[in-house]
């Protein structure tokens, strides 16, 4: 999401300025490895699980759920990547591109399906993701796991799963990388 | 971020989009061709948009491949037959669009018999957007870009594909002089940065090809054929009178024809294109034609995806007014 703000806010090819540092890295792995206990528990035995994360932000995280997951529990979980950008409600309004091929080599008919992203903001991403995650198979569940809930949602849409709830004012922006989550503004060109 | 900061509101001819649209056209195809190998084919990206295929010449595939494309993406379609029209009652091409314009359709997509028919009509039209889908002997830019795309696929895909661009050796063999898919293949060729040559008999050349980006010209396909990484060939367009310009069709295919003796001087990893209508035995031997390096069903099923790409590029991208939200 970082990303996907980072390219696609007015105006384009803003640069990101941090202003403070939220969580280090090792805040974000001990979150991941916490979100991936409570994935677990919730979801006795991880039968039929899968994650999918969102691009551009989600694939990373995703994949290291993957991994938690599998030295929590010792099963290997399919990890799919999904680019919303066809079902999005604004395009038209704004440039909206799709950032990668989106990936999901499996039927997720019967599947537990958990949705992957670094940053849930206003939710409109996250229901895009749901109808386009519908034409790979009736999933049984659909989860949303999150690496920060920003909050100002538009949508009826919250999370099962959250790295850190950061409470952000609309215009600031929120970093999340492989060094851990920082908070800051966007600065035009 | 790897785009386009505005893609072009019409799509008239490759030199519109330039190496960073062409570029950006493939990238977004492959999105399209994921969506194309789903159960469901569709997608609601362009939703309560409205296209008009307005044909005034023959086609098969380019027409259904364009409304295949539009209703992929949840746009609507109207198909305007111009031999049941309002044209044939005297109607001028002028009034016809701004017709069709003024019913509120977002993009006009128009083959015409005269060069420049979709240029004139993008000058007249206000709102909508015009995509040329052949005119004359001028261009017919998603052929050429489809094509590209079955090369890019062929060299691996990706970055990496477009990067063999450079040193690609392409020759582009036939009735040049009256077929606007080798003036836009020419062109999104060397934007590119392939090295094209153009094989026909003088008579089929243009009358003149000064500033043309080719690297050359020649006369003798056998030369050329085994240093080509790409042979794309054009059909003997009869009904632009190309039969003339040929003393028979025979000669032609004897002197220029793919025959099954010349597919044999090709490198192995060459891949044979033809934009179709093809014309088995006259440019291309059958079985030359069922060869796995001829790429030819792919380049169709591409086009769907390649003319989806466009749509959307075009009218998915307005300028982003007021709205930041994510």
């Amino acid at each position: 999401m970082a990303e996907r703000e980072r390219s696609h806010t007015r105006p384009r090819g803003a640069v990101f300025v941090p202003r403070a540092q939220v969580m280090s890295a090792s805040d974000v792995h001990r979150a991941i490895t916490r979100m991936s206990h409570e994935i677990a528990e919730r979801n006795r035995g991880l039968d039929h699980l899968v994650l999918i994360g969102l691009q551009t932000g989600g694939v990373p995280l995703a994949e290291r759920l993957a991994a938690s997951l599998e030295a929590v529990e010792g099963t290997t979980i399919p990890v799919g990547i999904l680019d919303v950008a066809f079902y999005r409600d604004d395009i038209g309004l704004r440039p909206v591109l799709p950032e990668a091929v989106t990936d999901i080599s499996f039927d997720l008919t019967g599947a537990t399906v958990v949705l992957v992203d670094d940053v849930l903001f206003t939710g409109r991403t996250i229901r895009a993701a749901l109808n386009a995650v519908s034409e790979y198979g009736r999933a049984q569940a659909v989860q949303l796991a999150v690496m920060v809930d920003r909050g100002h949602r538009e949508l009826p849409i919250r999370p099962d799963y959250v790295g850190k709830n950061l409470p952000t004012r609309r215009d600031e922006m929120v970093d999340v990388t492989e060094d851990g989550v920082a908070i800051g503004d966007v600065v035009g060109r | 971020m790897k785009s386009v900061d505005q893609f072009p509101h019409h799509l008239l001819s490759i030199d519109d989009l330039g190496s960073d649209g062409i570029a950006e056209v493939l990238r977004v195809t492959d999105s399209f061709v994921e969506v194309g190998h789903r159960a469901n084919p569709k997608v609601p990206a362009l939703r309560g948009r409205t296209v008009a295929t307005l044909f005034f010449e023959d086609s098969t595939r380019t027409r259904v491949s364009f409304e295949t494309a539009a209703k992929r993406l949840s746009a609507d379609v109207l198909s305007f037959a111009v031999g049941s029209s309002s044209v044939r009652k005297g109607e001028s091409l002028r009034d016809t669009v701004e017709t069709i314009e003024a019913m509120g359709i977002d993009a006009i997509i128009i083959r015409h018999p005269s060069s420049g028919t979709p240029t004139q009509v993008a000058g007249w039209i206000t709102n909508s957007s015009v995509i040329n889908a052949g005119d004359g002997w001028h261009e017919h830019p998603t052929q050429a870009l489809l094509d590209l795309y079955t090369v890019r696929q062929a060299l691996g895909g990706g970055d990496e594909g477009m990067d063999r661009f450079k040193s690609l050796q392409v020759v582009i063999v036939g009735d040049i002089r009256h077929s606007r898919v080798a003036r836009s293949q020419v062109a999104a060729y060397a934007a590119l940065g392939a090295a094209v040559t153009l094989v026909a008999p003088p008579t089929l050349l243009p009358p003149s090809i000064d500033g043309w980006p080719i690297a050359a010209v020649s006369h003798d396909i056998d030369k050329e054929l085994p240093s080509a990484d790409v042979v794309s060939l054009l059909r003997l367009q009869s009904e632009r009178g190309s039969g003339e310009f040929v003393p028979s069709l025979r000669e032609y295919t004897t002197r220029f024809g793919l025959t099954g003796r010349r597919a044999a001087m090709l490198k192995p990893e060459t891949l044979i294109l033809h934009p179709g209508p093809m014309v088995r035995g006259v440019e291309i031997a059958s079985e030359v034609a069922d060869l796995p390096a001829a790429h030819i069903t792919g380049q169709v099923s591409n086009g769907v995806a390649v003319r989806m790409a466009v749509l959307f590029l075009i009218l998915g991208q307005s300028p982003a007014e007021g709205s930041s939200d994510v």
